[in-house]
């Protein structure tokens, strides 16, 4: 997947630096502000997601609120980052949806308090919606590593030793976990330091984030202004790999620390009383903020005029969405057949690529995995415009199989991602009995690797699914206009900050991959209905 | 009335020089066969869907009168039809390209014209285009004082007006040092879009026109003026009304209808729209309070147009002229001056209309909040380019990055 990476950015990024344009960067009075802003929004938000996701792992999994909190939250993952951002603005906004349920009786506003709660320099909100979208996410990929992690033993283990779940947990379950949980805990750091979607709608403008400054220059209508866009672009593509490098030395001292608490065999109990409590009130936070901001949007499509500080819209009206029910049949269907396409291709590849690994002892390497990921940590505006030309040279562009591969390059790292590390910590030994009574090797994977790891595999193209039905930028640019998904129009719908045509799509955008973890969920639980050792948690 | 059509023909046909070979409009009779079973990509800003909704309906009319159908490439940005174009001229697409019709203005028109990436000449020979009223409204032909030279057609007419909620704003103010007066008396109940957006960067240009002594050196390039001196006064009235801003000049909203949504949310007490019937057609979708009221300037507020261009490789040429010379058609320019529709400003002079068409536009309403074109008063012209990419880069350098 480097490949279309590197000709984009070869086709598009390189001719464009020259000194000038890195002078130009270099004059640009916000350059240090943005740069600063992308690297602590993206670290804060990302220490913050994983620690919620492990606490609320750690604290509640095995427990009837996890199986509740976990059907609560699946949904949410499929929802937009652009809508999350939007909903969530609409909650906390001064003139938002909390101030108007508490105005003007507690308040005693009328009129919105000029309050600086979005946008504000710090990026504390842009930090929120980050945290929020992204422990869904990652409690996703957690699930699916804990059965290969062998974590119900390690805990039972534990806890006969006298260790609290929480020390318990993170001494014996955490290790094991890690490996599997390393690449999309990067994939999260790389999307909340690039992010432009949400850095446009939550975070601050003086200056932006280097991400949305980057976008803003490569939309200038100035063709100059690509110069210093493409060094940017550069510049965050450096800045990424240098927060992931510290990321990854930074385990070392963390595991030594944890060696030292299990040396000390100090069982900390005490902690579950803190742990537990905690975890379940930010894990409800999360699921309210989310599905609050949710809700509100799709109040916002079925609203009339709602002016502050009314805490619900007085007309109700059906006309967005029927305004926007004509063109949905046809829309909808080419955003599922180029989800399934592409999220096809991937599965095949991943899937191929896995097997091959294990039956030919290949391991690939620090830098093939590294390239593999390129496409999530590179901005989109630095090469999918190189890509658009390489793709018109072949004359392959404006048709859905365009679209689909395009989409194929940011599916398949997601679907490599999540699918991988539940894959190869798979116990061979169930493949050496295999052999040992006989099994070929295709037999020991259609009929035991593969519905062992359905839940996996399923995950895997839910989320791949996802990426593909959220996908902007390759699909206006490959696809000319002529191809039209859910995404391409409910972004151009949404440039214009239309809060009711947003909250239909919003609601749209989020029904097809939706369904798609519902069945990713729901699928292995039928199938495994009878085998206890398949079941998840 | 056909007389009348071939007498705009004949007019088309002197317009049309020789120049102008087998692929232009002057044969208008083999544009219209040609033209007839093309589906025209028309890639147009798709964030509004009473626009979106408004070329839906134009797309019928084609298809009912010329046999040409248009489908809406919806975009976030005009500049992302800009690139594809690019991409296409870098790829060595020199036929058969992607976009046949963009909705566009000023900036991009600059690039585009500069990069030549634009069919044309053909606006001016369009059977239509003696409709036009160039002379009443110069800005048909000047795009941000750049000559649009028939590379695009105008389509609709935008003035800034400004709109304030009667209900908590009865008396509004009408220039630079009112509005000053009035937000330190009320801080925190204005703001701007970030400049270098368009409608902040106008707003700026608003105030210029309002503070600085000799306005007419804005039609020049910015180089030609001594600029330091003609902006000090705009500056200084920035300084001093920033502390009583939205927010304190912390956080600025991002564009037009952001700000409109801060308008209806009650955050603000006064905005401003780059479209006289906005307010209108807003309360009459249920989406502004109707207590909002619009007005404008003593002396004048800044006015530009809407066109649409042609690519040089557009795929659909033949059709893509269908559809320019259609949007100058008067039952067209009617419906989108209609508040209910879209509340945009005709292009055409109503003088050089016949009595029926001419009636199609007394009759329509003008809307609860929209002022009789009267009322509007006079239209500044938009300084030239230069001085907006100039302002918006001193802008940034000021107040764009807190310290």
């Amino acid at each position: 997947m480097a490949g279309p990476v590197i000709a984009g950015l070869a086709g598009n990024v390189l001719p464009l630096i020259g000194t000038d344009a890195i002078g130009r960067l270099l004059a640009w009075p916000g350059l240090g502000g943005a740069v600063r802003l992308s690297v602590v929004t993206g670290v804060v938000s990302t220490l913050c997601a994983v620690a919620i996701s492990l606490a609320i792992v750690a604290a509640l999994q095995g427990g009837r609120r996890f199986g509740l909190l976990m059907h609560a939250l699946s949904p949410l993952l499929a929802l937009p980052h652009a809508a999350a951002a939007l909903g969530l603005a609409f909650l906390i906004a001064p003139s938002g949806w909390i101030v108007r349920l508490l105005s003007p009786w507690a308040t005693g506003w009328a009129t919105p308090p000029d309050l600086l709660i979005l946008n504000d320099p710090g990026g504390i909100a842009l930090t929120l919606g980050l945290v929020v979208k992204e422990v869904p996410f990652l409690l996703l990929m957690l699930l699916a590593a804990l059965p290969q992690a062998d974590a119900t033993r390690r805990m039972m283990l534990t806890q006969s030793l006298g260790y609290g779940r929480v020390s318990g947990w993170l001494l014996a379950v955490l290790p094991a976990v890690w490996p599997q949980l390393r690449l999309p805990v990067y994939a999260v750091l790389g999307y909340a330091m690039t992010s432009v979607d949400m850095g446009v709608i939550l975070g601050p403008s003086l200056p932006p984030p280097l991400s949305v400054q980057v976008a803003a220059w490569m939309m200038h209508p100035d063709l100059s202004w690509r110069g210093p866009a493409a060094a940017a672009a550069l510049l965050q593509l450096g800045l990424v790999l240098v927060v992931l490098g510290i990321a990854r030395l930074a385990e070392r001292p963390l595991a030594r620390v944890g060696r030292h608490w299990a040396e000390s065999g100090l069982r900390r109990q005490g902690l579950d009383r803190i742990a537990t409590p905690l975890a379940t009130a930010t894990a409800l936070a999360v699921v309210v903020l989310v599905a609050g901001g949710m809700l509100g949007m799709v109040l916002w499509s079925v609203a009339g005029l709602w002016p502050f500080p009314d805490a619900l819209p007085a007309p109700l009206t059906l006309a967005t969405w029927t305004r926007a029910a004509p063109s949905l049949t046809a829309t909808a269907t080419a955003t599922l057949a180029i989800a399934i396409l592409s999220t096809g291709a991937a599965l095949a590849l991943c899937l191929g690529c896995l097997e091959a690994e294990t039956r030919f002892g290949l391991a690939p390497g620090t830098a093939a995995m590294g390239l593999l990921y390129l496409p999530l940590i590179v901005p989109q505006t630095a090469f999918v415009p190189g890509l658009q030309v390489m793709v018109l040279a072949v004359g392959a562009a404006d048709t859905v199989p365009a679209v689909a591969a395009a989409h194929l390059v940011f599916v398949l790292p997601y679907v490599f991602l999540s699918l991988a590390p539940p894959w190869r910590a798979w116990d061979r030994r169930i493949a050496v009995v295999a052999a040992a009574l006989g099994a070929s090797e295709a037999r020991t994977f259609w009929h035991l690797r593969l519905p062992m790891l359905l839940r996996p595999v399923l995950t895997a193209a839910a989320v791949g699914m996802a990426v593909s039905v959220g996908q902007y930028l390759p699909t206006l640019l490959i696809g000319g206009g002529r191809i039209t998904t859910l995404t391409s129009e409910a972004v151009a719908l949404a440039s214009g900050g239309n809060r009711r045509i947003i909250g239909a799509y919003a609601v749209l955008q989020m029904l097809l991959p939706a369904a798609g973890f519902l069945l990713a969920l729901a699928v292995p639980t039928l199938a495994f209905r009878h085998r206890r050792g398949m079941r998840a948690a | 009335m056909l007389t009348r059509r071939e007498m705009l023909t004949a007019t088309a046909l002197c317009l049309a020089l020789p120049a102008w070979a087998a692929s232009g409009p002057s044969d208008w009779d083999a544009v219209l066969a040609k033209a007839r079973g093309q589906t025209v990509y028309w890639h147009a800003w798709g964030g509004d869907p009473k626009i979106n909704d408004f070329i839906a309906w134009v797309g019928q009319q084609a298809e009912a009168r010329y046999g040409v159908r248009i489908e809406q490439v919806k975009l976030a940005n005009t500049a992302d039809a800009v690139a594809r174009v690019l991409a296409e001229k870098q790829a060595g697409k020199t036929d058969g390209g992607a976009v046949d019709l963009i909705w566009i203005n000023g900036e991009n028109f600059a690039a585009m014209k500069a990069a030549g990436l634009l069919f044309g000449p053909f606006a001016e020979s369009l059977p239509n285009w003696p409709l036009v009223d160039t002379v009443g409204k110069p800005a048909t032909v000047m795009d941000f004082t750049e000559p649009t030279g028939g590379l695009e057609s105008p389509w609709a007419m935008a003035q800034l007006v400004f709109e304030y909620d009667s209900a908590r704003l009865p008396e509004p103010p009408a220039s630079a040092a009112a509005l000053l007066d009035w937000a330190k008396g009320n801080p925190g109940r204005l703001t701007y879009p970030q400049p270098p957006d368009y409608l902040g960067t106008t707003f700026l240009k608003q105030v210029l026109y309002g503070v600085t002594p000799d306005p007419t050196v804005l039609l020049k390039p910015v180089d030609a003026a001594d600029y330091a001196a003609v902006t000090a006064p705009l500056w200084a009235w920035l300084d001093a009304i920033t502390p009583s801003l939205w927010r304190q000049g912390k956080a600025y909203p991002a564009n037009e209808p952001a700000l409109g949504q801060l308008l209806a949310d009650g955050e603000i007490d006064l905005s401003f729209a780059f479209n006289p019937g906005r307010a209108s057609a807003a309360i009459a979708a249920g989406e502004l309070q109707d207590t909002v009221r619009t007005m404008v300037w003593q002396g004048g507020t800044i006015g530009n147009a809407s066109f649409v261009a042609i690519p040089f490789n557009a795929a659909h040429r033949a059709g893509a002229m269908v559809v320019a010379n259609l949007l100058l058609d008067p039952e067209i320019q009617a419906q989108a001056q209609d508040p209910d529709v879209l509340g945009f400003q005709t292009v055409l002079s109503l003088d050089a209309l016949s009595e029926a068409d001419r009636a199609r536009f007394d009759a329509l309403k003008l809307g609860v909040a929209t002022l009789p074109p009267l009322a509007l008063g006079p239209v500044l012209l938009e300084p030239h380019a230069s001085w907006m990419t100039r302002i918006a880069a001193d802008w940034t350098k000021r107040y764009g990055v807190a310290p």
